[in-house]
């Protein structure tokens, strides 16, 4: 079926086309094997509900493929998000008019690890793989810190609105999560970000090779350090809309990291940089959610589960490799 | 070479099968569910309201030998402090010595969830000479064994929550166990949903044995009752993941009851049913302080089994009485453990404490609560 797909693509290529990336066939072959398995699914709180569980993961992976396509890891993201969950939870101590301020305060702090990110990595010369796993230790140690282990308040639902609220009684699609809408807005603005600007370009350039880039006239530093905050960003956001979907606890933000860099890789970007594409991580991330979904219909026991979860993840970076190869790209 | 790699594939299969039934049994005993049931309905003996000071089983500890005049050193190798559940507990006994003047020194070691550790904290306690008890919370049950049959050689031990595999220690303290906490649970499903009803149950992670006993409990009363279990899923403990599994099972079907081992992830659950609109099943949860909360505000159908926190104040309490020369309950010391139902709920909510606060703590009456707990004034 790739093959078919592949050469059916070709001339379109001829033609200066974009190539369809095969992301987008394994999500769409998910999600009719998750219709098979679940006919409701196709009702709007099938979906709808879907979409929103993936927010938090889509829009931290769309920050991710930043630093990875600079050529550049961020292993901090999951404690960073746990570090939101907690602190916000501490900060607005179930006032539901502090909400403003506490997310405020929250973006200050993502935009603050970001930039350490940045410059250890620029200027101290430490690997991105090693500096943002001192952060990531770093940060947790500080939401440990901050609660004393256990979560010591609640989320008001002011704050619990983006992660968890359903806008209803809408023509058509009768529910629209408000997750699904900052997925969408944020989603637009990275791509944007990302595909559609100089910035983007920069991005590209010091991940393929820094060195050109840097002859070039490209700022490497300022680059790279602002794809680590945008990353960071992405975290803070995450980490609200996952605080709002679920509630306060302490280990909330755990595993994010790895999920978030495989979703890019899912999407075909190169793990050493100079390649990747917003939509395509989005792609990513929503196809890792509906393994999870699809195996949740299934009702297989769970060891069963991870060995199908595990052998469906290789297989398709697999395949991305595969198309990376065949186009050349 | 073929040959021998075969062989050994096959002994190895057969090694993996033999382990996993032979586990399969000593999470599954009915003996120890007879038992547990049965203590479980016991009217425990010693002071009237304080659940931590009594005890279900009579047999006595003699410790005439270890009475020892003037102030004293407790020792106490602590497992970890890593979870809610622990925090609340390690607070209970940071509280309790303070009541009690007669422990001149509490020295605590922490061995971060690590085996090596604590059987290198409890040597090098041994070692300093200065403790004149020693309270253990082992973090496995097979590996902190030789250092606590080493510790028994020089000074009176009390072990408490998870057990080891030597009756040398004065007392080992606990309450009545995993099999209570599944029956507790399930016997409240089989009573109030009509047999043939949906069960979901959701469990922490697998392998673990205070939690394989309470699953394998309540499933033999689900099963018995002629329930439906239409699946048994782990949540890994996160909120994110209990919510989702239980939105997807409710797309698939109805579900009339949810059981689970801890209630850590309840409220995720119950939020599942609240946003997609569905009415709130029979459920089962713990004695967390969140669940209690939106228990009581939504007016459910529940039941919070409980694995008291109390348990903490216990060996500090037999501490005392061993310094003192006093008989003990012994070599165990089986605490009741008292479930929450909708008749005492409202003595147990208490919104100033934090979410994950696990109520059954025996610590309301103590002099720092609830700001030691991390509770508002």
């Amino acid at each position: 079926m790739t093959d078919h797909v592949l050469s059916a693509a070709k001339p379109e290529k001829a033609r200066g086309l974009p190539q369809i990336n095969p992301v987008y066939f394994l999500l769409a072959a998910l999600i009719v094997a998750i219709i098979l398995n679940n006919p409701a699914f196709v009702e709007p709180t099938g979906y709808m509900n879907f979409l929103k569980r993936a927010a938090p993961l889509a829009i931290l992976a769309a920050g991710q493929v930043y630093v990875i396509v600079s050529g550049g890891f961020d292993l901090s993201v999951g404690s960073l998000i746990t570090l939101v969950v907690v602190g916000s939870s501490m900060l607005s101590n179930n006032d539901p008019n502090a909400t403003g301020w506490v997310i405020a305060a929250m973006l200050g702090i993502g935009l603050a690890v970001g930039v350490v990110n940045g410059l250890v990595v620029c200027f101290l010369k430490v690997p991105s793989l090693i500096a943002t796993l001192g952060m990531m230790i770093t940060l947790n140690g500080f939401a440990f810190m901050w609660s004393g282990g256990a979560p010591r308040g609640y989320l008001p639902d002011s704050f619990r609105y983006f992660g968890r609220f359903n806008i209803m009684d809408i023509p058509v699609i009768r529910m629209l999560p408000v997750a699904v809408i900052v997925m969408a807005v944020l989603g637009f603005a990275l791509y944007w970000l990302m595909h559609r600007t100089n910035l983007g370009r920069m991005i590209h350039a010091i991940g393929d090779n820094p060195r050109a880039a840097q002859l070039a006239g490209v700022p490497v530093n300022r680059v790279r350090i602002t794809a680590f905050v945008v990353s960071s960003l992405s975290a803070v956001v995450a980490g609200i809309l996952l605080g709002g979907f679920a509630g306060v606890s302490t280990d909330v933000g755990t595993g994010y990291e790895l999920q978030a860099i495989t979703a890019a890789v899912l999407g075909g970007a190169q793990l050493l940089g100079g390649r990747g594409s917003v939509p395509a991580t989005i792609a990513g991330a929503l196809t890792l959610t509906a393994i999870f979904t699809l195996l949740n219909f299934l009702g297989l026991p769970q060891p069963v589960r991870q060995v199908v979860q595990g052998l469906i993840l290789i297989a398709a970076v697999a395949l991305a490799m595969y198309r990376r190869k065949r186009t050349g790209q | 070479m073929k040959q021998f790699l075969s062989y050994a594939v096959t002994a190895g299969m057969l090694l993996a099968t033999a382990n996993t039934s032979h586990a399969a049994d000593n999470f599954n005993d009915p003996e120890e569910f007879a038992r547990q049931r049965e203590q479980l309905a016991m009217t425990p003996k010693g002071p009237e309201g304080q659940p931590w000071a009594q005890y279900l089983v009579g047999k006595m500890a003699d410790t005439a030998k270890y009475k020892k005049e003037g102030p004293a050193t407790v020792c106490f190798s602590n497992a970890g402090v890593n979870n809610p559940w622990r925090v609340v507990g390690y607070t209970n006994m940071k509280e309790e010595v303070a009541l009690h003047p007669e422990i001149g020194n509490f020295v605590h070691v922490d061995a971060e969830g690590s085996d090596d550790k604590q059987i290198a904290d409890i040597n090098d306690l041994l070692a300093g000479g200065n403790c004149d008890v020693l309270i253990v919370s082992p973090n496995t049950t097979a590996a902190l064994t030789p250092a606590v049959e080493a510790a028994c050689q020089k000074l009176p031990v009390i072990v408490f929550d998870r057990g080891v595999q030597t009756d040398c220690p004065v007392t080992f303290i606990h309450p009545v166990g995993g099999y209570g906490f599944g029956i507790q649970g399930a016997q409240f499903i089989a009573d109030n949903v009509k047999s043939g009803g949906n069960v979901l149950m959701l469990r922490i992670l697998p392998g673990v044995d205070v939690l394989e006993t309470r699953y394998s409990a309540g499933r033999r009363i689900l099963d018995e009752a002629g329930l439906k279990v239409v699946g048994a899923e782990f949540t890994d403990g996160d909120n994110a993941k209990t919510k989702s599994i239980v939105e997807d099972y409710l797309q698939r079907g109805s579900i009339d009851a949810v059981w689970m081992d801890a209630g850590a992830t309840a409220v995720a659950a119950v939020e599942a049913f609240e946003d997609g609109g569905y009415e709130i099943p029979v459920f089962v949860g713990e004695d967390q302080q969140d669940f209690l909360q939106k228990w009581r505000a939504l007016n459910m159908t529940a039941i919070a089994p409980t694995y008291p926190t109390y348990q903490w104040r216990t060996p500090i309490l037999a501490a005392v009485s061993i310094l003192k020369g006093e008989a003990v309950p012994g070599p165990e010391w089986v605490l009741p453990q008292p479930a929450i139902t909708k008749e005492n709920l409202d003595s147990f909510v208490n919104e100033k404490m934090p979410p994950l606060h696990y109520t059954m703590c025996g610590c309301e009456e103590m002099p720092n609560y609830p700001k030691a707990w991390g509770g508002n004034e």
